[in-house]
């Protein structure tokens, strides 16, 4: 039954010089893989049943678990850096039918290579970060058994998302992460926006889902296999049989990628999704869950690459309005996690771009170096909210002095994200506009170099509201436990660190850059260059990060004038636009969604009562009518009966089923062996 | 067990009858006595099905098995012959488990007029006339067991169920629920079957000319069907028109599903149950074990109109679920629109789609049986199933909101549960129908029913929302309400598993169903 296949054909890396190293199938660690995907799953389930019970309320069974995962993926991540691995075993879970003059089949299993592996680091580093902050974080909250089986589903959904070798296993992990997000954004169900906010976050989603699953329908219907392997060589090879389907299909798995990845029109979920506790914002809004849609463009990067490449530009396209335009969104927000998770969205739309532009590994890259700062960022606000139990800037100011652990991680994650040289978020960034300049998007890297001013300038922004000045909220605020600055810490460091693994021509020992690991494929895909860095556009990213810094110090830093700083932002027009999200929000709400909710629902309702059932009514009263009419006062039981009772509507009726009403069942049994034995006699008679 | 191949089915088919018999020898006091023997039958007609599922050769699944072919009624030649392939064994087996399941939860829940002997006899008979559906293979003897059912759910509503008074629109009169709704479930149904019998009875007079004699015998009349005997003129015209009459009501299928929603909102718990779960399935069996193997020229003529409605089944069921302030009547709305994707599936004539609308068939019995389950606990402790009055029952009842979250997610088809298979497979098929059927419409139909997915969670989160989710209202305050009980459990546990289990492991159904329906589209559209 485990028709295992860990078919390894035609493997060759994605080096620019082409290059191919050998890779291995990986050792004991790749080969049991599966745990990584399995184990969450295990801790929901003993969370839910025994958590209450636990001196830790489940949270050590969610940590434990995420902790084995980290050694797990730290074992395979190290050793993929070296060497190369890639395995990939499908397990089949039921033939379905012929679909264009294949058998399809439904397939589980998971795959180990540069990319899975990579993520599952990140889901499981930041993970295991994460859940152990949560444990001081979450302490003495109303449902801490469920907020950590709720977590761990998560986690397990994610992991079976990245590590899945075919289509159908991304949509279940996919759908897993959006059922998790959901619980989560609505942890705190008790008030009404919470569950407003979790609803819009799983309908947001359901809708570009839609595309990922016709998406997949399309592809899997003339492939007949619902394998990446098989759709990538596939592309690669030009095939025909791609040929109708790969624009369509790839335009819509994009449309489902937009979803997760909050890609402008469909981001206006991520915002409000703040409404969850910030561990699960730092985790699943930030870190992991919301780049399944740029992981899913790079899993089926060669589509893009090679057959559906007339996409390529509106891709682009949408992505770049995501890291510009929506990236303004966080100028205006006095809620720190808002301003994060506008943060958020724009930097989901450099990596779209990049990816979008044929640059995928650098899109990668940036997520990956933006896992860790923004999750830093996020759990640095955490720690401010939990001190000031307020998530408004306007209630915090000058905390470095209270709080230095959180201010100086929040610092280094903020210089990370505005892309200063040398920390992660610089090397990321300059890829991405490099590969932008490459392929032939210059107008749109310039408008990249502009985002990176306007996230430089907010950050600052955010930071000199939270931390300089005075204080202006309620109580004394002190620094968190160990346990939530621990894991600030132990993300700063990569903050720092993580662009020294894909300085181009730098290698460290054996360890290979990035790049090179990352993009590790198994099906050749052409003529894919990487870029190389280009110091001039570096040296623009940095000046307009640099000039964004130094302009939101001018404005924000205690020493202006602030209340007149924001005055003169106010820009008529603007300002307003930007308050009100650029009216996305209303529009979906007045123009789709309380129509359909109130007046549309209403007049199918009454269809159905005054259209529909009243001719189903009519009928019965009219043939009643006439029964009455022709049978008079024949009044037998049977069909006449019902004929009365439907006419009656019914009192007389009422009157005989009160016979009914008594129990005595045994008639109508009776009544009913005559009714049969008559039709027999009927068929005697016909024959 | 050269017995049980030939008596197997006939025990899994008669025995609660037979059980419901038995109930009589008990004095009516003696609930004790007839619970157990209820629970005695069920439990033995279940263990019967499933090892019926253990013996069934799935090599050759889609050969009729377990077959029985006696003589009956030599004067219009029907014969008692009964059989199970792919196809009928999951519903089988689906049915004898809800059914056990179904006693269970009657355990200690009991409606007014309380009669526990009336009652379980009903359940038990039920039981009879579904699983002789699933496995009969004579038209005469099909027709019976199709019609037994009507009688026990006909009495269940109109006894048991509920004793508002509402007035009916237009008409403007206040009828009793229970009584309109029992009442219009039966006549309209009736009605169908009036039609379908007519379709039945022309096949048996037609089929003479080929054979020399007339005949009632499915895979006699089905082998006459692929080769097109009954050809593609006003005839089969007609015919088909007739049968699938009788069948669209019993799915139901829009506009003929007006019943469905009173139905359910009358019925007693159980017997929303059994109705959502294995009754509405009858109709859309009876498509893919009658109408379109026996005129599969026919069918691929209809196909378009079939998917027309079920289209328009989906959007509407979903939209009308939104209107609901009844937390039944929504169930009841829902079911429209999944047995819209059911019969999406069977109208693109493909063996995907005939395989989406068995899982999905399977699937819908096991949320919305259990969803029925849940929502009748609730109307058991809160008196009430306006939506508007409920909220925070999460905060109430912990488990029983969480299961109702749980059987929600299911319902709107999330991946990994077993209702998405059902959809997914349905908008596959579409994507690429019968060739023959115009792809354009097809098309359009998969897009349509994926737009219905979105509408789908919507109302089933925004019901979870207004019923979960939010703090209790002040009506409640002072309030004790008892979580999920023991036999609650003992019902609900093995859906939730089961719907787990295909979800993760769609193998449970496709291992029995795709030969079966590889075949079946062989067989009637060659290729």
């Amino acid at each position: 039954m485990l028709n295992r296949l860990a078919s390894a054909p035609m493997i060759l890396a994605a080096e620019s010089d082409g290059h191919a190293p050998e890779l291995s199938p990986g050792g004991f660690f790749a080969e049991t893989a599966w745990i990584m995907l399995v184990l969450p799953f295990v801790a929901f389930l003993a969370i839910v049943l025994v958590g209450k019970r636990l001196k830790g309320q489940g949270s050590e069974l969610a940590v434990g678990a995420m902790g084995i995962n980290l050694v797990w993926a730290s074992v395979l991540f190290v050793q993929n850096m070296v060497e190369g691995i890639y395995r990939e075993v499908n397990l089949g879970i039921g033939e379905i039918g012929t679909v264009g003059g294949h058998r399809l089949s439904f397939e589980l299993g998971f795959v180990v290579d540069g990319l899975s592996i990579m993520m599952y680091w990140v889901v499981a580093f930041v993970g295991f970060l994460v859940f152990l902050y949560a444990v001081g974080y979450m302490k003495g909250d109303v449902r801490v058994p469920w907020f950590f089986a709720s977590l761990s589903l998560f986690a397990g959904s994610m992991l079976v998302l990245v590590g899945a070798p075919n289509l159908m296993q991304l949509i279940i992990g996919w759908e897993g992460v959006g059922l998790a997000s959901y619980l989560l954004i609505g942890h705190y169900w008790e008030q009404k926006e919470n569950s407003d906010a979790a609803v819009k976050a799983f309908l947001t989603n359901k809708v570009a889902d839609v595309g990922l699953i016709l998406g997949t329908i399309l592809l899997a219907t003339v492939l007949g296999s619902f394998r990446f392997s098989d759709l990538n060589e596939a592309a690669a090879a030009h095939s025909d049989t791609l040929g109708g389907v790969a624009l369509a299909g790839g335009l819509l798995l994009f449309f489902g990628a937009m979803g997760k990845s909050a890609q402008f029109p469909l981001h206006v979920w991520l915002p409000d999704a703040m409404a969850g506790p910030t561990p699960v914002s730092a985790l699943m809004h930030a870190a992991t869950m919301v780049t399944a849609g740029i992981y899913l463009m790079a899993r089926t990067f060669p589509l893009f690459h090679e057959m559906a490449t007339e996409a390529r530009p509106w891709m682009v396209t949408i992505a770049v309005i995501t890291l510009f335009v929506l990236g303004f969104l966080a100028l205006v927000a006095d809620d720190l996690k808002r301003v994060l998770a506008y943060s958020t969205v724009s930097q989901l739309g450099y990596m779209m771009a990049a990816v979008a532009a044929g640059g995928y590994t650098a899109g990668l890259f940036h997520l990956f170096t933006h896992a860790f700062f923004k999750a830093l960022l996020f759990l640095g606000a955490g720690s401010v909210i939990h001190a000031v139990h307020s998530n408004n800037m306007s209630d915090m100011g000058g905390l470095r002095r209270q709080m230095p652990v959180t201010f100086w991680t929040f610092v280094i994650g903020s210089v990370s994200l505005a892309g200063v040289i040398p920390f992660a978020g610089f090397w990321s960034k300059d890829e991405i506009l490099a590969t932008l300049g490459h392929e032939g998007y210059t107008g749109f890297m310039w408008v990249a170099i502009a985002g990176a001013f306007v996230t430089a300038f907010y950050m600052t922004r955010a930071v000199a509201l939270t931390f300089f000045g005075t204080y202006k909220g309620h109580g004394h605020p002190h620094e968190s436990p160990r346990v939530m600055t621990g894991p600030l810490v132990a993300l700063a460091v990569p903050s720092v660190i993580a662009g020294l693994l894909n300085i181009p021509g730098v290698s460290w020992g054996p360890i290979r850059n990035f790049t090179d690991w990352v993009g590790a494929r198994v099906v050749p895909m052409g003529d894919y260059h990487p870029s190389a860095i280009e110091w001039d556009l570096a040296a623009y990213g940095l000046a307009a990060a640099v000039a964004g810094i130094v302009l939101g110090w001018l404005l924000f830093s205690p020493e202006a004038e602030t209340q007149a700083a924001r005055d003169r932002l106010e820009v008529p027009v603007l300002y307003p636009l930007l308050r009100h999200k650029y009216y996305i929000d209303d529009l979906y709400m007045s123009g789709v969604v309380n129509p359909i909710k109130g007046p549309i629902a209403r007049a199918v309702d009454w269809v159905n009562g005054y259209v529909i059932d009243a001719i189903v009514n009519g009928a019965g009263f009219v043939t009643a009518w006439l029964g009455n009419l022709v049978y008079g006062r024949l009044d037998q039981q049977g069909i006449d009966l019902v004929l009365n009772a439907a006419a009656g509507g019914t009192r007389g009726a009422g009157k005989r089923l009160g016979l009914v009403q008594t129990g005595k069942v045994q008639q109508y049994a009776g009544a009913f062996v005559v009714g049969a034995l008559l039709l027999v006699v009927v068929f005697v008679i016909i024959t | 067990m050269a017995w049980f191949e030939s008596a197997g089915l006939s025990l899994i088919v008669f025995l609660p009858a037979v059980g419901a018999l038995a109930l009589f020898a008990f004095p009516k006091a003696n609930e004790t006595a007839q619970k157990w023997t209820a629970l005695l039958v069920t439990g033995a007609t279940s263990a019967l099905s499933v090892l019926v599922a253990s013996l069934f050769d799935y090599r050759t699944s889609e050969r009729f098995q377990f077959e029985v072919s006696e003589s009956w009624i030599p004067a219009i030649g029907a014969n008692y012959h009964i059989g199970i392939d792919g196809i009928s064994l999951p519903l089988l087996v689906l049915s004898s488990i809800v059914t056990l399941l179904a006693v269970v939860y009657s355990w200690d829940h009991w409606d007014e007029p309380r009669n526990v002997r009336g009652f379980l006899a009903l359940m038990l008979l039920l039981l009879t006339g579904m699983n002789g559906t699933f496995v009969a293979l004579d038209l005469v003897l099909f027709f019976i067991f199709f019609e037994l059912v009507l009688l026990p759910m006909y009495f269940m509503i109109g006894i048991w169920g509920d004793s508002t008074e509402r007035r009916i629109p237009v008409l403007g009169r206040t009828v009793t629920m229970r009584l309109y709704a029992a009442i219009k479930f039966f006549i309209f149904t009736l009605f169908g079957s009036a039609f379908m019998l007519l379709g039945f009875l022309a096949l048996y007079f037609r089929s003479g000319d080929f054979l020399g004699k007339n005949t009632f015998d499915i895979p006699t009349l089905i082998a006459l069907g692929s080769e097109n005997a009954f050809g593609s003129g006003t005839f089969a015209f007609l015919v088909f028109g007739a049968m699938f009459l009788g069948f669209a009501v019993k799915v139901p299928m829009w506009p003929f599903h007006t019943w469905l929603p009173d139905a359910h909102t009358a019925a007693p718990t159980v017997g929303s149950v059994l109705l959502a779960a294995i009754l509405l399935k009858l109709g859309s069996y009876a498509f893919l074990r009658i109408s379109i193997p026996i005129l599969p020229d026919m069918a691929r003529e209809w196909a378009p109109f079939i998917g027309l409605l079920a289209v328009i089944g989906i959007i509407y069921g979903s939209l009308a679920c939104l209107a609901q302030t009844d937390v039944k009547r929504l169930i009841a709305f829902s079911s429209v629109g999944h047995m819209g994707f059911v019969m999406l599936g069977i109208a693109t004539m493909t063996d995907v789609g005939f395989n989406a609308s068995i899982i999905g068939m399977v699937a819908h019995g096991l949320i919305t049986g259990l969803l029925f389950f849940v929502a009748g606990s609730l109307h058991h402790r809160y008196h009430t199933r306006e939506i508007s009055r409920l909220g925070g029952n999460q905060k109430l009842m912990p488990w029983m909101g969480g299961i109702l979250a749980f059987t929600a997610m299911a319902s709107l088809g999330l991946p990994g549960l077993a209702g998405f298979w059902g959809e997914f497979m349905s908008l596959v098929g579409a994507y690429q129908p019968l060739s023959g059927l115009s792809v354009n419409q097809f098309q359009t139909y998969m897009v349509i029913g994926a737009i219905g997915t979105v509408l789908t969670a919507g109302y089933m989160l925004w019901m979870l929302q207004r019923v979960n989710l939010g703090e209790p209202k002040d009506e409640w305050s002072g309030h004790e309400f008892a979580d999920v009980s023991t036999y609650e459990w003992l019902a609900w546990a093995p859906l939730m598993v089961a719907i787990v289990a295909i979800g993760v492991y769609p193998r449970i159904v496709f291992g029995a169903t795709t030969d079966a329906v590889v075949n079946l589209a062989r067989t009637a559209f060659g290729g």
